[in-house]
């Protein structure tokens, strides 16, 4: 299962950088989102995929899933959340006063001082 | 007497000068400021019987000791020549400074503070005996001397050529201290005095001729040598008494310094002698060439001034040659190294002299150039005499100093043929031969600059001021100069004994053992046999009918065609460095984020993939790995498909539900391969997220709502796809080469035992690693703040309120 995992992040990784190469913000925003999902997932196929049953203590289990990855993925995730609603506010208000999500019209110009 | 204190007295009392200057308004500055050098040279005098016997006076105090750097100050024959030169010549300018500036019109304080800073980084550099100070002190010099020459710094030729001073010298610095640490690595050692001690091992070292290189470059654009002189005429914008004592007397001479206080170290080098003398001699020809091209007065000495210091390098680099032959041959060359101090004794001399009677004459009539001149020596008959000595020593008549050195020069010249080393004997003929040409020209240049401006007929029409002679102050310090330039021809061999024989021992440290023992005697006249006689004889005949052709071939200079120039050269480096870098940068520079991030994946993919391959790491395991389950397949699809359906929705709403679809998959993963704690948080955080997607999407602006597909772009796929491939490359190889175990077993052991719960993620994030969610929580309550701070400040629409209201 990890092979097939392997390849599916590296596509979500693909999707990720083709969107953040693009000129929409909005897009750039969906971009780094996917990139998000891409390595929470990566952590979590780098911690293997075995373990019969959730890191959660129970009489007579012993193979859980491996606890420590899921918990850097939980800190990994609200911490992206965060950002990503930073940035999304960041983008509104830059819709409210540049009038334009174009990133190429964004550019700043020689003579700008 | 401790005499490294010494060096900074000046520097010291640069800090009073301001004060006097602002409360003592009636008396010029430059009065106090002459009690400075005067001491000095005083002190400094008091070492002469020291050293003319030998000794050497060594005093130091740390700077930095744990690095082992200190200042020392190492008074031998050579320091004690430049310290002396340095204060006296100083004490003439100052004294000189005084009558020509004037204290109500100029800013004095910053003139004698520069020229203050500048005497301490000339003892400094010439008293040095430490490779870092020696350089600390260089570096000031270049500075106070930027300083100095763009004293009138709202004219633009002083800006253009005190920059042009700076970044001059400050490369050839710059080389210098490079040649330093290579030395000090290789000696082991920063003092001077332990590296010439050690100078034959270092020879072999396969960093010594690096070094001498090194050296040598910060030698030559200092003392304005070929290519690099094309600072000095650039220099003459500064003040005239700067000239004079910068760049005749002083400043220009500290790789004169730096060569023969060196000579010890690299003389057994084939390198350093050829350099040396070679460039030197170049240097010789080309500025005396080039003098009688010039207008400005300035600019012929200035050019003389290249010329004569050409002159000085290449015996420098003659009296090198001693070093290689034996003891009973080599007295020739002997010869050169005291011809080489002697002269430069007697250029400080005559040129310091002459720069202040150019001085003269632009201040009391009010124009340099020559070709308004003519006919002042009835007007001013004292600064003509005076300007006649210096300019005929300068021509190497007698009775004059220049006289003595130049026969030595010719002398030291005529021997190289002798030298049978290193392919001198063959193309050591051509050195005599240069040598006799430019003597020629030094000698038509001298009678043009005397000539041309003191007789002829006087064409007050064309002078800005009425022309008078000047004041008494300030034909002092050119007359005292003056009269030193006759007394040194009669006297010679008294100098000799107290100045030039103890620097001729330091030079060449291997020869002789003191001063006494230099058994060299300088004579005025050698006899009717003697080659240099027949040689004098002939630069004066021929000079005299080159000056009196004069104005026939003169105009020949103007059909050198414009783009053979050194300047042209320079100007071209500074237009590249400007213009050619700003190209570069706005090459790559877009502005465009695009551009910067496809630098960036790019570098990131390159470097991983080739480093993978090179180091041979990728690697496929099939071992320990999950089974496949038919449910995650289809989650997989589902996935896949939601991500397709990002990339090529039409609408943005497509796309953001597509995002959302992803990252409910996301959460399916986190159920399958049990993380209940991470599907929970996933799915509500991507629920909060679609919706705050969705609420940036509702806000667009009208105008430019409408909706298209992304284009696709070749580009932007290839470095997509790199990105994604080296993901999964090194994803697979990551997980294929396992090298420890997990440490999570021993949260499963604990978890109940030491930290009371049962959900192993959970005691992980509050307990075991709790500092990672405070922190994160810190992070989210930024990011809160952050938000409301967006939202609710808006100063700029503040500011614009504000201005309609003013309206």
């Amino acid at each position: 299962m990890e092979i097939v995992m392997c390849f599916v992040i590296g596509f979500l990784f693909m999707a990720a950088v083709y969107l953040m190469l693009s000129k929409s913000l909005l897009r750039i925003i969906i971009g780094t989102g996917l990139l998000s999902h891409g390595a929470h997932l990566l952590i979590l196929t780098m911690g293997g995929l075995g373990g019969s049953s959730p890191p959660v203590v129970a009489p007579g289990v012993t193979d859980y899933a491996d606890p420590l990855p899921q918990a850097l993925i939980l800190t990994a995730i609200v911490i992206s959340f965060g950002v990503t609603a930073f940035f999304l506010v960041l983008a509104y208000r830059s819709y409210q006063e540049l009038e334009t999500d174009n990133m190429n019209l964004m550019r700043g110009t020689e003579d700008h001082d | 007497m401790s005499f490294v204190y010494f060096i900074f007295i000046p520097m010291i009392a640069a800090l009073l000068i301001p004060f006097l200057y602002k409360k003592v308004c009636g008396i010029h500055t430059g009065w106090f400021v002459l009690v400075i050098p005067v001491v000095l040279f005083g002190l400094y005098t008091t070492l002469l019987s020291n050293v003319q016997h030998g000794e050497s006076v060594t005093s130091s105090f740390e700077w930095i000791p744990s690095l082992n750097i200190s200042f020392v100050s190492y008074i031998d024959g050579l320091s004690l020549l430049f310290s002396l030169l340095i204060t006296g010549i100083g004490a003439l300018v100052v004294l000189y400074s005084i009558y020509y500036l004037d204290k109500t019109r100029e800013q004095l304080h910053n003139f004698y503070v520069y020229l203050m800073l500048f005497m301490t980084a000339m003892l400094g550099v010439v008293q040095s005996d430490h490779l870092i100070s020696l350089y600390f002190f260089w570096e000031l010099t270049s500075i106070s001397s930027f300083l100095l020459i763009g004293y009138w710094y709202k004219r633009d030729r002083s800006r253009f050529g005190a920059l042009k001073s700076m970044m001059i010298t400050v490369f050839g610095g710059l080389m210098m201290l490079g040649g330093f640490v290579l030395l000090s690595i290789m000696g082991d050692t920063y003092s001077i005095r332990e590296l010439i001690a050690i100078a034959p091992e270092l020879a072999n070292h396969e960093w010594f001729v690096w070094s001498l290189i090194l050296v040598l470059l910060g030698a030559f654009t200092k003392s304005a040598q070929f290519p690099f002189y094309i600072w000095l005429p650039d220099a003459m914008e500064a003040p005239t008494p700067v000239s004079a004592y910068l760049h005749s007397a002083t400043m220009v001479k500290a790789g004169l310094y730096l060569v023969a206080r060196f000579t010890p170290i690299f003389a057994s080098s084939e390198w350093w002698i050829w350099l040396v003398t070679g460039i030197g001699l170049l240097t010789l020809f080309w500025g005396s060439f080039f003098a009688l091209k010039q207008t400005d007065l300035k600019g012929i000495l200035a050019f003389s001034t290249v010329s004569q210091l050409g002159l000085i390098m290449s015996l420098l680099g003659a009296g090198a040659i001693s070093f290689h032959t034996g003891i009973e041959d080599n007295s020739i060359f002997k010869y050169a190294a005291f011809a080489a101090i002697f002269h430069l004794v007697n250029h400080a001399t005559f040129k310091g002299c002459l720069f202040m009677i150019a001085g003269i004459i632009d201040h009391e009539t009010g124009t340099r150039d020559i070709r308004k001149l003519g006919g002042l020596m009835s007007i001013m008959p004292i600064t003509f005499t005076i300007a006649m000595i210096g300019s005929f020593s300068m021509a190497g008549l007698p009775p004059f100093n220049g006289f003595l050195s130049k026969e030595m020069f010719l002398t030291g010249m005529l021997s190289i043929p002798d030298f049978d080393f290193f392919a001198f004997d063959t193309w050591g003929i051509l050195f005599p031969i240069i040598a006799w040409i430019a003597s020629v020209f030094t000698f038509v240049y001298s009678f043009y600059f005397v000539f041309r401006t003191f007789t002829g007929t006087y064409k007050p029409d064309f002078l800005p001021k009425k022309a008078h002679e000047a004041p008494f102050g300030m034909l002092i310090s050119p007359a005292i100069l003056g009269l030193l330039v006759v007394a040194i021809f009669f006297i010679p061999n008294i100098i000799a004994d107290i100045l030039i024989k103890p620097a001729v021992a330091a030079i060449q440290p291997y020869l002789y053992s003191s001063p006494e023992e230099i058994d060299i005697h300088v004579s005025a006249w050698h006899g009717w046999a003697s080659p240099e006689l027949w040689m004098t004889i002939g630069i004066i005949v021929i000079g005299f009918l080159l000056y009196w052709t004069l104005s026939k071939w003169q105009p020949m200079f103007e059909k050198i065609p414009k783009w053979f120039s050194l300047n042209r050269i320079y100007d071209k480096l500074m237009d590249l460095s400007e213009t050619g870098t700003h190209r570069f940068s706005s090459l790559y520079m877009t502005g465009y984020m695009r551009s910067y991030l496809i630098y960036m994946f790019t570098a990131i993919v390159v470097l991983t993939i080739s480093t993978v391959f090179i180091k041979d790491a990728f690697d496929i395991s099939f071992a320990m790995l999950a089974p496949i389950h038919l449910y995650e397949l289809v989650i997989v699809l589902v996935l896949v498909a939601g991500t397709i359906t990002v990339l090529t929705a039409k609408s943005r709403l497509t796309s953001i539900i597509a995002l959302g679809s992803v990252g409910y998959s996301v959460a399916l993963f986190f159920v399958i391969f049990n993380a209940p704690d991470l599907a929970l948080t996933q799915l509500v955080i991507e629920t909060v997220s679609v919706a705050l997607f969705l609420l940036a999407f509702y806000h667009l602006p009208k105008l430019n709502r409408h909706e298209n597909r992304m284009k696709f772009r070749l580009g932007n796929a290839l470095v997509a796809f790199g990105v994604g491939a080296m993901v999964t490359i090194v994803a697979l190889s990551a997980h294929s080469n396992k090298l420890v175990r997990s440490i999570s077993s021993y949260y499963e052991d604990t978890v109940y035992s030491e930290a009371g719960g049962g959900n192993i993620v959970n005691v992980i994030l509050v307990d075991y690693r709790g500092f990672d969610t405070l922190f994160e929580i810190t992070v989210l309550a930024l990011a809160s703040l952050g938000i409301i701070g967006m939202i609710k400040l808006r100063l700029s629409k503040k500011k614009e309120v504000n201005r309609n209201e003013n309206k």
